[in-house]
């Protein structure tokens, strides 16, 4: 499939979620409720048959945190983006995926680690490179008076 | 009163629980693996990491896209020159620069070479980790060779820095050609000894064959990309996925084997000596004249958007995830380091084995600890 078909077909999954043509992959938002029903689906479905979680990334935008899953097919040599948002930065939450990828363990630890997200029902999150008394270091509101120069 | 005798033998009891790293020689680095052990079979092994976390995600979003080269240098040390590429390439292509092909083709040289010196060092270290000394000598010994060929071109040796955004940070030396052609002759003369020293060995043998053995639905699973993926099955290799630089325009073999066990890891990066080497003799000949940068604005400032940049090192798949909000410092980079995503494995292939090939297992995913913690 190429990346038109494909969005086409992501479409057909749900509703709610919004397909944008980007410049390289298909770049799907969804809401947080979603994510782990979609990515089930697309891991399993014969059409996208996404097996392979080749990026995972933690960002804060601001207000809001997400997080950005990207995803190859081995079989069918396509790729895609998905993306989930939250406003909730004291808490904010995601459903683990790492039951349907399990590379995603390492890198739920290390988005948890580095900027605080926390992701449901993931087997064994603990901090992964700092020392649990470290803040969240990749959030934009991080102070650190010692190691950060500012200019 | 009849007490019931339990016919434990202490192997069966106890389970301990011992700490292999930081500073252990085999982890190459400072890697801790807390080990759960029965007698002598490993039942989990837990990665430890951050020892060496410098936190370079973070230290490049204050700092401009020229600068971020130099610090991916410093994550994977052995992939130097290929690190600096994906951020390059990343930035010409949010740029929608053309790189002439001069540039194009050194690069490939150069990241050619990059991989040949990387499995050298990994062939040495991992030799001497089962006991093979005469190993590490013959290893570092050829290393040597392209060492001094960077050292000449790049003014670096292990830490290159030869590219920026546009293309590279000068010529090539005039002597380059001559000694990379030196280089390859002596090399396809000096690797059959490799195989005659270690590949053939049937202590090696009994060390390696069916230990750590990894199936393709893991490796998939898991992302185990590189060479450690290949052996498994895994057609992962992003030279011919998505071709970059001058990678379109030469012929090679992606080295496939479907064992996936620590010798077809071995194998693995045997072959790929030899599929480099004919890499590099395709187009060491064949250098297009022209510029070997292209003028770029004195600040680089990438337009709002995201972009990816997949490329292979010698361990696997590098992803560089850009994110501008159109500033000259990026808002957000990931690395997708292949070390990270290979060590996660660790513990999926190393259960039921013994200690001991816990850590001929290690080395035999080459982990290179600093891209690992970033």
């Amino acid at each position: 499939m190429d990346n038109i078909q494909l969005g086409e077909f992501i479409k057909s999954i749900d509703k709610n979620l919004e397909v944008k043509e980007g410049k390289q992959y298909v770049e799907v938002t969804l809401p947080a409720t979603k994510l782990h029903s979609v990515a089930a689906q697309l891991r399993e479905r014969d059409e996208t048959k996404f097996d392979y979680l080749f990026c995972l990334t933690g960002v804060d935008y601001g207000h809001d945190m997400g997080v950005i899953y990207h995803l190859r097919s081995t079989i069918l040599g396509h790729a895609i983006v998905l993306k989930v948002r939250t406003s909730d930065r004291e808490n904010p939450q995601f459903d683990s995926v790492s039951d349907i990828w399990i590379t995603a363990d390492f890198h739920e630890r290390e988005a948890f680690d580095l900027l605080g997200i926390r992701f449901a029902n993931h087997p064994d999150l603990r901090r992964l490179f700092l020392d649990s008394s470290w803040g969240y270091p990749l959030r934009k509101d991080y102070v650190d008076d010692i190691n950060i120069v500012t200019k | 009163m009849e007490e019931e005798v339990k016919n434990i033998t202490a192997d069966e009891q106890q389970e301990y629980v011992i700490n292999m790293g930081p500073q252990h020689p085999s982890t190459h680095g400072v890697l801790r693996l807390v080990v759960s052990l029965k007698g002598e079979t490993v039942k989990s092994v837990q990665p430890h990491i951050g020892y060496i976390h410098r936190g370079i995600e973070k230290m490049c979003e204050s700092i401009t896209y020229p600068q971020i080269i130099h610090l991916t240098d410093r994550m994977d040390y052995l992939s130097a020159h290929i690190n600096n590429e994906a951020v390059c390439l990343n930035v010409e292509k949010a740029l929608e620069i053309d790189i002439p092909d001069r540039i194009k083709v050194i690069r490939t040289i150069m990241a050619e070479l990059t991989r040949i010196q990387s499995h050298q060092l990994w062939w040495a270290s991992f030799g001497m980790d089962l006991g093979g000394l005469t190993c590490f000598f013959y290893g570092l010994r050829d290393r040597e060779k392209i060492m001094d060929i960077f050292e000449e071109t790049c003014g670096g040796r292990m830490i290159v820095s030869y590219n920026c955004p546009g293309g590279l940070m000068h010529d090539i030396h005039p002597n380059f050609q001559k000694r990379v052609k030196e280089f390859i002759k002596y090399f396809r003369k000096i690797l059959p000894e490799y195989d005659q020293l270690l590949t053939g060995n049937v202590i090696f043998h009994e060390r390696s064959k069916g230990i750590g053995r990894l199936s393709l639905k893991d490796a998939i699973a898991y992302g185990v990309t590189g060479p450690s993926g290949r052996a498994s099955g895994f057609s992962c290799d992003v030279r011919k996925q998505e071709p970059y630089s001058a990678y379109d325009r030469i012929e090679f073999k992606e080295i496939l084997y479907n064992d996936g066990d620590t010798y077809h890891r071995y194998l693995a990066r045997i072959s790929e000596m030899w599929e480099s080497m004919n890499i590099i003799e395709q187009l060491i000949d064949n250098i297009p004249e022209g510029p070997y940068a292209v003028k770029m604005k004195p600040v680089i400032k990438l337009p709002e958007g995201e972009y990816y940049q997949r490329v292979e090192t010698a361990r696997g798949e590098l992803g560089v995830f850009i994110i501008s909000d159109g500033n000259k410092n990026p808002y957000r980079v990931k690395f997708r380091s292949p070390n990270f995503v290979n060590l996660s494995v660790l513990n999926e292939i190393s259960r039921g084995f013994k200690i001991a090939d816990l850590v001929a297992i290690g080395g035999s995913l080459d982990l290179v600890i600093p891209d690992i913690d970033r």
